[in-house]
């Protein structure tokens, strides 16, 4: 790539002018100068964009403790006079926040031990092992992360809710999540940074791969996991189309779905509707986010650009 | 049958067998119970995606309808019937059309912001995990979570209509049928900024710095060296990132569902994948809903040809 660049750089006219090997002390002083003035500007930009990335969560918390929804410009600060938790009881009432949460958990939490159970030895396999059809395999894993879900909609709907009559259940919920393909790429991805003679040592001493699996390459790759699940728990949790389609119950749906028919259906007739489903989008959004801010060293870029470009 | 088959010596656990005195002849492989590791893993994806994508062209080819469970009904083959009601229906290509507003605005303006923005994020030191975080904050939260507070800014009475006093939109935001669909792609643009930041993040630290150095010597400004250093060196992943933010435009379904009342005002903010769900499964016509899919999914491939052969992205 920096040979594809050289020949753009040397034939402007900047550069034509001044020979590159040698270096003029002149212009390189105006450019650190310049590097050092472009910093702030570098800075404000990110204030910027960070104001109006959480201006919103910020509105949200404080909007959904307003007694009378307060939407001038003084409504965006605290007004003690205006406080209330009322709000959280009433969406409350509407929508049983608790079993939207447990529902949400155990269709998160399936998605994750599925992802674990099963993620783990494919992923080892396909980074330690060598077996028939290894190539095959990983390829199916590159390419499941292509298929667009606008195709598989319909017929998983039929399949699932219709022909194995799973509407309503946690398992029609999950089966088509169960196995994160993203989660198995980085379990792989750190299993071939584990060196290969490890395993073979291991396989010498007459350990079975199960064991290896258990005891070598499972406790050495902790840090993977953590980044699997959490990459897994956005997913189900934020997930909204498919337990819409799958889940009519409220019993069984999760919080997003019941509050997405509350601001859909209910709202209109509440009193103080944005404040009931401010007070619901605090409940949903606050594990993700406090889970996020928690582990936020896990999604180092690194993870995000490999997982996305499989 | 776990040990024995892997008893011999493989020194090099690599692709090539190589001149090794002992080489076993296993049809499975060295160590065949990776087949059984991988096994679960095959067979999900065999039955919850490729059979389900080959039903879905099948069904697209039928004349298909619900029936209760283990009836068995005839479903004849009716060719391309089902094609030809769905590209002759004009709220299908109203639908592809707001796509296409949708995808004007929201492209750009992620490429654009998240490049920018990832790019300040390179050369800033403090403060440096606090931003990351906070741009990264609406694509962990749930879309359902923070429509809420779309609505709320963005309602008749709202903030952002107060702050802008009279040059607020009348009819508002998202009850405007020229802006509901802007003010949806401005909504996924601000959403799932932050993912694209990562992205371009992850690409950016690995241009070498010498690049910067050599042409600050030549004498290149800093907006010159981002246009013919940066630019260039991120095509990959600007490739990548059109290609995601096309297929998040075509996945639409929550936002115009939940924002706009499900595609309101006057089916300006319908989206080909809300039309599938309401004719496929509100109106019990999966067929045509079917044909809808592959031929939405037939246009995101052409999409994603035309932006390898524009933008690149080979030398990934």
């Amino acid at each position: 790539m920096a040979k594809d660049l050289q020949p753009t750089l040397s034939t402007t006219p900047a550069t034509s002018a001044t020979p590159a090997v040698t270096p003029v002390p002149a212009p390189r002083a105006s450019s650190t100068e310049k590097q050092r003035g472009l910093r702030p500007v570098s800075f404000i930009l990110l204030a910027i964009g960070a104001f109006v990335f959480l201006f919103p969560f910020y509105y949200m918390f404080i909007g959904s403790l307003q007694t009378e929804p307060d939407t001038s410009v003084a409504g965006a600060f605290p007004n003690f006079g205006n406080i209330t938790g009322a709000n959280y009881v009433l969406i409350n009432e509407s929508i049983t926040l608790f079993r939207g949460l447990v529902n949400s958990g155990i269709f998160t939490g399936g998605v994750i031990a599925c992802t674990v159970l099963f993620g783990i030895p494919v992923g080892y396999a396909l980074a330690q092992m060598q077996f028939r059809g290894r190539g095959a395999v990983f390829a199916l894993l590159l390419l499941v992360q292509m298929v667009p879900f606008q195709l598989l909609l319909i017929p998983l709907y039929v399949l699932i809710v219709r022909d194995y009559g799973l509407a309503d259940s946690y398992l029609g919920m999950i089966l088509p999540f169960a196995i994160n393909s993203t989660a198995v790429f980085v379990f792989r991805q750190y299993f071939l940074q584990l060196p290969a003679s490890l395993f073979e040592a291991a396989r010498i001493d007459g350990a079975s791969e199960l064991r290896i699996l258990l005891q070598i390459a499972i406790p050495l790759v902790r840090p993977a996991i953590v980044t699997a699940i959490l990459l897994t728990f956005i997913g189900p949790w934020n997930e909204f189309l498919w337990p819409f389609l799958v889940t009519k119950d409220t019993a069984f749906q999760p919080l997003a779905v019941s509050l997405a028919n509350y601001i859909s259906n209910v709202a209109a007739t509440a009193a103080n509707p944005f404040g009931a489903i401010l007070a619901g989008a605090c409940v949903l959004a606050a594990p993700a986010v406090a889970l996020f801010i928690v582990f936020q060293r896990q999604f180092i870029s690194t993870n995000i650009g490999s997982s996305a470009k499989g | 049958m776990t040990t024995s088959t892997t008893v011999g010596k493989p020194r090099d656990p690599g692709s090539s067998p190589g001149p090794a005195p002992r080489r076993r002849k296993n049809l499975l492989g060295r160590q065949p119970l990776g087949i059984v590791f991988s096994a679960p893993y095959v067979i999900f994806i065999l039955a919850v995606l490729a059979f389900p994508l080959g039903y879905a062209v099948y069904i697209s080819f039928h004349d298909f309808f619900f029936t209760a469970p283990g009836v068995a009904v005839e479903r004849p083959f009716v060719g391309f019937d089902n094609y030809a009601a769905v590209l002759t229906d004009p709220d299908v290509g109203r639908s592809f059309a707001n796509i296409g507003v949708f995808l004007i605005i929201n492209v750009p303006l992620t490429v654009g912001l998240s490049l920018v923005l990832a790019n300040a994020l390179n050369r800033v030191t403090r403060l440096r995990t606090f931003f990351r975080v906070s741009y990264y904050v609406p694509y962990v939260t749930a879309s359902v979570a923070v429509v809420g507070v779309w609505l709320f800014l963005f309602a008749q009475n709202g903030l952002v209509n107060s702050i802008l006093g009279p040059l607020a939109p009348d009819p508002s935001w998202l009850v405007n049928s020229g802006l509901a669909m802007p003010t949806i792609a401005l909504y996924v643009t601000w959403k799932q900024l932050g993912f694209f930041i990562l992205l371009y993040l992850a690409a950016l630290q690995n241009i070498p710095e010498e690049l910067y150095e050599s042409a600050s010597v030549d004498g290149a400004g800093k907006i010159r060296q981002f246009w013919s250093i940066t630019v260039p060196s991120v095509r990959p992943a600007s490739f990548l990132v059109t290609l995601l933010a096309t297929i998040t435009g075509a996945n639409l379904f929550t936002e115009p569902y939940l924002l706009t009342g499900g595609g309101g005002p006057d089916g300006a903010s319908t989206s080909p994948v809300f039309l599938m769900y309401q004719q496929g499964i509100l109106q019990g016509n999966p067929d045509t809903a079917a044909a809808l899919g592959v031929i939405l999914v037939l246009g995101v491939l052409l999409l994603a040809f035309l932006q390898r052969r524009f933008i690149g992205g080979k030398d990934d």
